[in-house]
């Protein structure tokens, strides 16, 4: 019983981790351009003037003008990596709305996940430490006095 | 006159809260009751004279007086009348105000309330108050005060920030404040209960329905500041986890897990070190939360940012954490527990398990906001951390919470047994399997999207089989359906009140998943007479028109929509030119729906008409989130009420 | 059970964090570093508001300052505006081409801001951001001081000063060609 629910829960969390780690794998394009590849590629570029949006969701005109860049870059043949290295070397790491996930930053990837690790570990132990022995006496005995009061307070329940 | 008015009526505020504060102090060491009063006095004083000062910017609002500069900055002679009341709270100077002045009227409430019912800890709950009050009163008085003159005096203000021009902005605010400033209640009822040694379950009863309220309205705020992003900002979107969303989650999420374990203690008296510093460390993050907005450390779209006013948060903050935190230690021997924990299949594990999964929310939120600063100090790199990393990591953590929504209320206390675990959720795990099959023969491919839904209709299963069941239950003894759904409602309305917040949450999660999974979107240019389509609607291009309001020029689109040929709305998306601002604004146009909402963003226009750019957007799903707010009400509201039987 | 002292290990875990938050305000969130220093400065092929050509190569052998303003960016370009035309004047004969970029605007509103300071130098519009991107702009007013090898050496975040410019172009100007 106890491993059911530490596994529930692990699978459950793997299935949404890989479900959404899962890389898509889309052929660069040369012509006409997937939206959906513009979109992606807008999506992972910060909107330097609204700071917290991303280049597919902001209605600003600088917005505008960069997704039209990427349109125009993917038609030429770049594919997304390309594209989005261009941006980079036009603005620095700061233009990516995700650190790489190499390096300094890929602290800011791991640590949430080690922590959360730690955490379960530490909620084990905790839960280790306050456990009774498993010889302990049966949770089923009720002190006479409780009981009374248990009986008593059940029957001024139903009353209207 | 105003401004020497309100600069002393702000100066008098701040004496008498630091009186207050040191005379309560007093008269809890030395017992006198003089003191006391005194101290009482102190808070209906400095209440007065705060409530003051908004009377007079009030006046000075609506009377155009631009000899002061907030009103100068804040509004203009074009600015309607309820936004001129409300541009009270529309930036910095002003939102202290506001803060400070919900501080004094829950202190007041507390005066009224504990005075005689708490004579031991009474004194020191005052006094923490005062205190805090007196640090935004401090706020007013030195770095942001509000009556700064202006010379000359400019014939005309500025105005307000269009995107403030809403009505999400006269109510965000204020329900977010609520919250904020609800908080500073237990966490001063736990300072006091660890001043006098009364370490026990009391500051948790007492103030639980506190709690409760500040909850509600931090989660009404968050909802409100999701719905004013909605529909004003152009988007699309709800939320973005820019740093200042972030530091209001925060506090909503460690306050959650508070929430959910001072029940373990109340019944199981233990958890009191854990319970103590969720407590203090939300009071904590709603400090870190205004001080991230008012420093400018971390850039974001929120943040009026000034000068010295983040060095005064920020020692605030350090001597809040410290002194609470250090207190805390220096009484931890008080603090064992004393009860155990009978099985890890109990609802006491289900609750640490929810613990666990809040603060590491928390602090994932926490960790990607700051992280940009460490980076830069430890590499001198700027980087920023946006969206998919906080979707990425709290996805799986919130998945989490949404089953054990299911697991904890019907988890047995103590040790479930097997019996229990069959007759509580056997039916609900098959139903909510049932529905992600269900979901996956109409089409739905999307992994996420499936377990998010399965796990909705399994905790909804739970919470109706127990509903069924106790209304059943109530039924033996001759009710009718109805009756005994009301008594039982009302008997058990913390419990069932709680049913019915997370039933808000439910849908809310429900208008998160369909949302993010099936939305689309569509940018296109069309020529007048043109239409686009998107998902089964068709949007034409009609014209555009040009217009003069009262302080910003407009230019409007007619966009007539259909949907599979019926409807035939027009919508008027609009770009707004406020003089005062480098580009125009976007005013959307949409109309919502149950499922779907038609939004349509205008772009590039040519001057003659002849051709629009617009993104179309079918967002799906939104609505459950503002629905959801509106449950989470209803079971707020219920879960607060006086209990039925009082014994006390 | 915990050694007495391991108890102070709570308050004592808040203070990494305040000190991180403390030198937060040394630093300044929207001043991000431009990748582009001491990199070529990239190419750009422009029609000026009087219709003529101007690109970046034409003028490879001359110190360039490139300027990006536009009219809604109240007040910095406007409070620049007359600090670009003296240090136009100034240098032009020394090997110096200020050129401006016009971001996002309006013709008719561009010209007129022209109009105002009487620039006399090359101003060009940027209609669909291209230039911008390519500069890694992030706002205006944004100044670009690029050597006689094209290469991108400073950049000026906000209004430019007399003596701003004038540093920059001593400093360049002393380089060999």
């Amino acid at each position: 019983m106890r491993r059911g629910w530490a596994g529930a829960a692990a699978v459950i969390a793997l299935t949404a981790v890989a479900a959404w780690a899962a890389p898509s794998t889309k052929p660069p394009s040369t012509g006409p351009v997937d939206e959906q590849v513009v979109h992606e590629v807008a999506s992972q570029l910060r909107c330097v003037v609204c700071q917290s949006l991303s280049v597919a969701d902001s209605p600003s005109e600088t917005a505008n003008q960069m997704r039209a860049i990427i349109r125009e870059r993917l038609a030429a043949g770049e594919n997304p990596e390309q594209v989005r290295a261009y941006f980079v070397a036009k603005y620095g790491d700061w233009i990516l709305l995700s650190p790489p996930r190499s390096g300094f930053t890929l602290l800011v990837w791991v640590v949430p996940f080690v922590g959360l690790g730690i955490g379960l570990v530490l909620v084990a132990v905790a839960v280790r430490r306050w456990s009774r022995a498993p010889q302990a006496a049966a949770p089923s005995q009720i002190d006479p006095a409780v009981r009374e009061r248990i009986r008593r307070e059940m029957s001024q329940m139903d009353k209207p | 006159m105003i401004p020497e008015l309100g600069y002393g009526a702000t100066v008098a505020a701040l004496v008498l809260a630091l009186w207050g504060a040191a005379a309560t102090v007093m008269s809890a060491r030395s017992g006198s009751a003089a003191l006391l009063r005194s101290g009482e006095r102190a808070a209906v004083g400095a209440f007065a004279l705060i409530t003051a000062c908004i009377a007079l910017m009030l006046y000075a609002f609506l009377t155009f007086d631009f000899s002061i500069q907030y009103v100068a900055i804040n509004t203009n002679r074009g600015t309607p009348f309820y936004y001129r009341i409300t541009a009270l709270w529309g930036a910095l100077e002003g939102s202290i105000v506001l803060w400070s002045w919900m501080l004094s009227i829950y202190t007041l409430i507390v005066v009224v309330q504990y005075r005689r019912r708490q004579p031991e800890l009474y004194p020191w709950v005052l006094s923490v108050m005062l205190g805090i009050l007196a640090f935004f009163l401090l706020v007013m008085t030195i770095p942001a005060p509000p009556f700064e003159r202006l010379t000359p005096i400019p014939p005309d203000g500025r105005g307000l920030n269009p995107l403030l021009q809403d009505s999400g902005m006269i109510t965000h605010p204020v329900a977010l404040y609520l919250g904020f400033t609800g908080f500073t209640v237990p966490f001063a009822f736990a300072m006091a209960g660890l001043i006098v040694g009364r370490t026990g379950e009391e500051w948790i009863t007492i103030t639980r329905r506190w709690t409760i309220i500040a909850w509600y309205f931090l989660s009404l705020g968050l909802l409100i500041g999701g719905w004013w992003s909605y529909h004003v900002l152009g988007w699309g979107g709800y939320w973005a986890w820019d740093p200042v969303e972030n530091a209001a989650f925060m506090p909503w999420l460690t306050a959650t897990a508070f929430l959910h374990s001072v029940m373990v203690q109340e019944r199981r008296r233990m958890l009191k070190l854990w319970n103590l510093s969720l407590i203090i460390l939300t009071f904590g993050l709603t400090i870190f939360g205004t001080f991230l907005t008012r420093s400018g450390i971390i850039g974001s779209v929120h943040s009026f940012t000034q000068g010295s006013i983040g060095i005064f948060f920020l020692g605030f903050l350090a001597l809040a954490l410290l002194g609470s935190f250090s207190l805390l230690a220096s009484r931890m021997e008080r603090l064992r527990a004393e009860g155990v924990l009978d099985s890890v299949v109990s609802r006491e594990s289900m609750f640490l398990l929810n613990n666990l999964f809040l603060v590491a929310a928390a602090f994932t939120v926490f960790f990607g906001t700051v992280f940009p600063l460490l980076s830069e100090a430890v590499r001198g790199v700027k980087i920023s951390v946006g969206a998919p990393f906080f979707n990425l990591v709290n996805i799986p953590v919130f998945l989490s919470l949404l089953f054990l929504m299911g697991v904890g209320p019907l988890i047995a206390w103590r040790r479930a047994s097997a019996e229990n675990l069959k007759r509580n959720f056997l039916k609900p795990v098959l139903a909510g399997f049932v529905a992600a099959a269900a979901l996956r023969a109409v089409g739905v491919a999307n992994g996420l999207v499936l377990t998010a839904m399965g796990l909705v209709v399994f905790v909804a299963s739970t919470i109706a089989l127990d509903l069924f069941r106790a209304v059943r239950a109530r039924r033996r003894s001759g009710d009718g359906w109805s009756a005994a759904t009301w008594g039982l409602l009302l008997r058990q309305n913390r419990r069932y009140g709680g049913f019915i917040v997370h039933l808000g949450i439910l849908v809310v999660a429900l208008g998160v998943a369909g949302s993010q999974a099936w939305s689309v979107q569509k940018e296109v240019t069309l020529d007048r007479g043109q239409s686009a389509e998107l998902a089964g609607y068709h949007v034409r291009f009609d014209g555009l028109s040009a217009s003069e309001e009262s302080n910003h020029a407009k230019v409007t689109g007619a966009f007539t929509v259909t949907n599979r040929g019926a409807g035939g709305d027009v919508l008027h998306p609009a770009k707004k030119f406020y003089p005062q601002d480098q580009s125009p604004i976007a005013a959307v146009d949409y109309r919502l729906g149950f499922f779907e909402d038609i939004y349509v963003v205008l772009g590039d226009f040519a001057n003659d008409g002849s051709h629009a750019t617009i993104k179309v957007q079918v967002n799906r799903m939104v609505s459950w989130l503002w629905m959801g707010g509106f449950v989470l009400t209803l079971g707020a509201a219920l879960a607060i009420l006086p209990d039925a039987r009082r014994t006390a | 059970m915990k050694a007495s002292w391991l108890k102070w290990a709570i308050p004592a875990a808040v203070v990494p964090v305040l000190l991180l938050l403390a030198y937060g305000f040394k630093t300044n969130p929207h001043d991000i570093p431009s990748p582009l220093l001491n990199r070529p400065a990239a190419a750009f092929s422009l029609t000026t508001f009087s219709g003529a050509p101007i690109s970046l190569e034409s003028l490879r052998g001359s110190v360039v300052v490139l300027n990006f303003w536009a009219s809604w960016c109240v007040p910095a370009c406007y409070d620049e505006a007359p600090a670009l035309e003296r240090t136009w004047r100034e240098y032009k004969d020394k090997g110096v081409t200020v050129v401006g970029v016009d971001v996002q605007d309006k013709e008719e509103a561009a010209r007129e801001f022209l109009a105002k300071f009487n620039h006399s130098f090359p101003n060009a519009p940027d209609p669909k951001g291209r230039v911008s991107v390519d500069y890694g702009v992030y706002g205006v007013p944004e100044t670009f001081f690029i050597d006689r090898q094209g290469r991108v050496r400073f950049k000026v975040v906000g209004g430019l000063t007399d003596e701003t410019a004038r540093h920059h172009l001593d400093a360049l100007l002393k380089e060999p060609s």
